[in-house]
């Protein structure tokens, strides 16, 4: 009797880490999985278009804003390609950016100057810096490829009345980041990121950042309306207001080239 | 020189009009108009010369964009100042049609075009003439009237320019400061070419990136940019110099490498002319800092050296020069940047510095301070005669 006991006790005990292991699971696995789903329901989308407009605020609230328009372009087997154009503030209108995130190693990335008619050549390795003064850092509005972090689940837990994973995840290139880890809440239904906290390199938190009115495109792709960053540490904020989502527009290679960033506008 | 005016007057009159009519809403209109004063530190040198200017500039852009992807681009500019009737002057950056097919582009009409990678000096770049009045870093250029047509390959870009009409250098005139002892006299260059200014000039361009390299090979044939001035006698028997544009034929490189956190960069050109030839390369590197002393500013470091075979023969004041730059970007709401600049001659004590802040004002207002030290000039140094223009510029632009 006592042994049978014991071998339930045992049982029952090691359920749970049964059933992990017949799923070969620890948590940094969990995490991937569950980082390689968000991106698996993601794949293609193709292309698509839309309008930003960043409100920056400052600490007593005064804003100033910018609108931009975003073009991608879902690449196969690497990072998406974009293009940023400022349409505000007036003297930076003709801005433009163009990026094509790789999935190892370094960004390739051109500035179009149009006072100078000038394309220039940018070095993406500096990922901690402010993208035109928000409190976005380019390593946030990049590409989020897989290869970019590892990652680790930390437990489940409900935010904002939905069932979320609650996962963590760093930075590979832990040299140019200034990240040592993010913490983000993703619902278990459609893996949206609904809150991401960034911690600084002295591992302490530094910006929270909430997304909200998430609509779904083509009856697939979820896009958040808005995004909110807030930097503890110096009180500034900087809002992402999404409108204007078109998805296929048939966007080719060609619309990505140093040719198209120069008649961007 | 009344007619000139009258010119300018109604330019600039058209700018205005063009600028406030409000052309139909499915048209993009926007632009800038700057107030600009500049204070010299010491009294003028040569006769004439005025001691302080203040100027108007306005710069609008007209864009259309058709169903079809055809687009049209109208930019015109016009300066009025105060003390230099040279630099009071009317000029059409851009009117321009582009249509992007799907694997062509081609551009009809006045263009502006840049090749080039480094900061200091831009050897390269060649298709547009530089407008010498506007400021002595040489980055404004005149429109250039042009059929410019782009192919864009996998194996990189091809670009042909065939540039029928050829623009003057404009230089400061009498009553003007940062020129040199004689004016240049702008009413009768001389060319080598018979066809003057008409005479036909093209040019091509092939560029293409490979991983971290950007690179541009390119070819000129037609008109120097860059007059030779020899002293003489205008119309009116006063000493001046008379600008003559030679024939010449220009092989140019210019190229990028990103290498972590590092940007590599060179300019090369070989020149053929009557009667001779050269060598001239400039090349450097540009390291950015960011989030330095735990601010959000990025602190970039640029530094370049530029050679010239002809060494003190050269018509560029960059024979044998050192530069460096230091880029100071808040990133702020208000854009708020800082540069400073030094340019050392190694073969001599000459120095030139300069210093600009900007920031911006609201949603539509820039404002620009911008100082230039002319240090230690030789008597033998091109920018000899600018060694009393030590001068301090202020700059407020309204965009719309």
């Amino acid at each position: 009797m006592k042994r049978l006991i014991s071998v339930l006790v045992l049982i029952l005990c090691s359920m749970p880490i049964l059933a992990d292991l017949a799923r070969g699971e620890t948590a940094e696995e969990k995490g991937l999985m569950i980082a390689l789903e968000a991106e698996r329901r993601e794949n293609g989308f193709g292309d698509f278009t839309a309008e930003m407009r960043m409100e920056l605020k400052n600490r007593h609230g005064q804003a100033s804003t910018r609108l931009i328009r975003i073009k991608t372009l879902e690449v196969k087997d690497d990072g998406d390609k974009s293009l940023s154009i400022f349409d505000t503030p007036m003297d930076v209108k003709g801005t433009a950016f163009l990026t094509f995130s790789h999935k190892q190693g370094d960004d390739d990335q051109w500035l179009y100057m149009p006072a100078l008619k000038r394309v220039k050549r940018i070095s993406s390795r500096n990922k901690s810096g402010s993208f035109m003064g928000s409190e976005f850092a380019y390593e946030d509005i990049s590409s989020q490829e897989i290869e970019k972090y590892t990652y680790k689940w930390l437990r489940d837990e409900t935010y904002d009345g939905r069932a979320c994973f609650v996962i963590e995840r760093y930075p590979v290139d832990q040299e140019n980041s200034g990240y040592t880890r993010q913490v983000t809440w993703l619902d278990q239904e459609e893996y949206r990121a609904w809150k991401v906290d960034y911690y600084d390199r002295k591992k302490s938190l530094l910006k929270t950042l909430v997304m909200s009115g998430y609509q779904q495109y083509l009856g697939k792709y979820w896009r958040a309306a808005e995004m909110q960053m807030v930097n503890h540490q110096n009180g500034k904020s900087t809002g992402l207001l999404w409108t204007g989502y078109k998805f296929r527009q048939g966007l080719t290679e060609s619309d990505f080239s140093k040719n198209s960033l120069q008649r961007a506008r | 020189m009344v007619k000139d005016k009258i010119i300018l007057i109604v330019g600039f009159l058209g700018c205005l009009v063009g600028g406030f009519a409000g052309i139909a809403q499915a048209h993009e209109l926007s632009g800038f108009l700057a107030v600009e004063g500049r204070f010299f530190t010491d009294s003028p040198l040569f006769t004439g010369q005025e001691e302080h200017n203040v100027s108007l500039a306005l710069q609008p852009e007209y864009y259309h964009q058709w169903q079809s992807g055809l687009r049209v681009t109208f930019v015109p500019f016009g300066r009025l100042d105060s003390a230099d009737d040279q630099r009071s002057h009317f000029d059409i950056r851009e009117l321009n049609l582009l249509y992007p097919g799907e694997s062509w582009e081609v551009r009809f009409g006045i263009g502006k075009v840049f090749w080039g990678a480094t900061e200091f000096v831009h050897l390269v770049d060649i298709v547009n003439q530089t407008d010498g009045v506007e400021s002595i870093d040489g980055e404004d250029k005149l429109g250039q009237p042009m059929l410019h047509l782009s192919l864009p390959r996998a194996w990189g870009i091809v670009d042909f320019f065939a540039l029928p009409f050829f623009r003057e250098r404009t230089f400061p005139g009498q009553n003007g400061r940062l020129r040199s002892e004689l004016v240049v006299d702008p009413e009768h260059p001389l060319y080598e070419s018979g066809a003057e200014e008409n005479h036909f000039d093209f040019a091509l361009r092939y560029s293409h990136t490979l991983g971290e390299l950007d690179f541009g090979l390119s070819y000129f044939n037609g008109t120097d940019r860059q007059p030779m001035l020899s002293p003489g006698l205008n119309r009116q028997g006063a000493p001046v110099l008379i600008p003559y544009y030679g024939q010449i034929q220009q092989f140019g490189l210019d190229l990028q490498w990103v290498f972590g956190g590092w940007l590599w960069k060179l300019e090369s050109i070989y020149r053929q002319s009557e009667p001779d030839h050269y060598l001239a390369a400039v090349g450097g590197f540009e390291y950015t800092f960011s989030a330095i002393m735990s601010t959000v500013a990025d602190l970039g470091l640029i530094g370049e050296y530029a050679y010239d075979d002809r060494n003190d023969a050269a018509t560029t004041p960059y024979e044998k020069d050192a530069m460096l730059g230091l880029r100071l970007a808040f990133n702020d709401a208000a854009s708020s940047e800082l540069l400073a600049g030094i340019i050392i001659d190694l073969d001599s004590s000459a120095r030139i510095v300069s210093l600009e802040a900007n920031r911006r004002f609201g949603e539509r207002f820039k404002a620009t301070l911008e100082a230039g030290f002319f240090v230690d000039l030789p008597e033998n140094d091109l920018a000899y005669s600018l060694r009393d223009d030590d001068f301090v510029r202020l700059d407020l632009a309204f965009y719309y």
